[in-house]
């Protein structure tokens, strides 16, 4: 839809919806994350964004909602609908290589597996510190500040840490 | 009765466990035994109440009475809930919720499962959707047990008593009736007799890790998904409906 009218293009809308940052972890926008699956433009100018959330009740979707309408209402959209698909489920298998290396500057361990890989009971497996890169560390919390999240404790430079959950 | 019908109250059930335990585990909210644990259970909840959401906005898609989810969750009494029996217990001790978490939480996973089958499209995605989060509550509440059963005389006696008092309220997470047999003969759900032989198997095995004894099957106590509740869910809604029923249709 490029230049037809004033109607925003596909690209522009992607464009506009990278500048969101995700209200938890504002190091990350929104398509960085995974949560915008798709971006319809119909003839008539309409704009629909199809969106997946990570957690079945992550509160940081009803920000996301609010804030995709206003900054596609405010940079000339004129109709905006909000499409909620839950197939696929999110994955942090959609985080690319880029976005990791985002969290992990911002103090957060990124995910180290494939979402498909088993944890067992009591898995002894150790995460990465994200301050001091070894591995000598411990899981405090299967669960943290948000759902995406555990808690970890580095043994070696003695600094807690979150995890982003491979899911 | 028809496929349609039977489909609302099916998900009505399942939603309905959802909030009901959700709720539940809300009540831990500062009260957790460590600040890891109040967080942990505190983030079941979530997870309890963004799955129950999502099945209650499927449930308003289905019916021609502009309900919402919301008023699907606040505006209902007592009769008109389906959980099943268990997920409104009181908490008890931690040892007592967490026997609660497994037990539920070792059948929500079977079910799931069993649902990703599912020929309805919508109740296939909310369950691949569910089952990753459930992933994480059955991990946590087995570690628990294990724990437990291993741990101290008193932990051990604990859990042990909890699952002995709760036991008699399983079976009615697999009562079966008219809507069932509808959905099992269009290929929606499946039959929870194979889901309960599943249970048995798995619930078993953590057990037996967890060096406790599997209660014997006695008295059974049955009637949530007819809307027949223990003396305890009419507290929860008080609570839990309070601000919708002094202030209708207050927006958060």
């Amino acid at each position: 839809m490029v230049g037809n009218g004033n109607y925003i293009s596909e690209h522009k809308i992607w464009d506009l919806l990278s500048q969101i940052p995700d209200p938890d972890i504002p190091v990350i926008n929104i398509t960085e994350l995974g949560i915008v699956r798709q971006v319809i433009v119909d003839d008539f100018g309409k704009i629909t964004v199809v969106i997946t959330p990570s957690y079945s009740g992550c509160p940081a979707m009803s920000v996301f909602k609010e804030e995709i309408k206003n900054k596609l209402l405010e940079n000339g959209a004129t109709s905006v609908d909000l499409k909620i698909e839950l197939s696929p489920p999110w994955t942090t298998d959609w985080l690319s290589d880029v976005t990791k290396n985002k969290l992990k500057k911002y103090g957060i361990a990124p995910p180290e597996e494939h979402s498909s890989d088993f944890i067992g009971l009591f898995s002894n497996k150790k995460v990465t510190c994200p301050h001091c890169n070894q591995n000598e560390t411990k899981l405090t919390s299967q669960f943290g500040s948000t759902p995406c999240k555990s808690l970890w404790f580095c043994n070696l430079c003695h600094q807690p840490f979150e995890y982003f959950k491979c899911h | 009765m028809n496929t349609k019908d039977a489909l609302i109250k099916y998900c009505t059930r399942l939603a309905d466990n959802n909030l009901i335990l959700g709720q539940r585990l809300a009540e831990w909210c500062s009260r957790g035994p460590i600040l890891e644990e109040d967080l942990a259970m505190t983030n079941i909840s979530l997870d309890l109440f963004g799955e129950a959401e999502s099945i209650y906005e499927y449930i308003s898609t289905l019916t021609d009475n502009h309900l919402s989810a919301d008023d699907i969750a606040f505006l209902r009494s007592e009769r008109e809930y389906s959980n099943t029996l268990l997920v409104e217990l009181p908490n008890g001790d931690f040892a007592y919720t967490m026997a609660k978490q497994f037990l539920y939480a070792s059948f929500a996973k079977l079910l799931y499962t069993s649902l990703l089958n599912s020929n309805d499209e919508t109740l296939k995605g909310l369950s691949e959707k569910a089952l990753k989060e459930v992933k994480y509550h059955i991990r946590h509440s087995s570690e628990w047990l294990i724990r437990f059963g291993n741990g101290t005389s008193e932990s051990k006696t604990r859990v042990q008593n909890a699952l002995n008092d709760i036991w008699k309220y399983t079976d009615d997470m697999f009562e079966m009736d008219e809507v069932d047999n509808e959905l099992i003969s269009t290929g929606i759900a499946f039959d929870l007799k194979d889901i309960y032989t599943q249970w048995n198997f798995s619930v078993s095995e953590i057990l037996k890790e967890a060096k406790l004894t599997k209660p014997s099957n006695g008295l059974s106590i049955k009637g949530g998904y007819k809307g027949i509740h223990t003396e305890h869910l009419g507290h929860i809604l008080t609570e839990m409906q309070y601000l919708q029923r002094a202030h209708p249709g207050a927006k958060w």
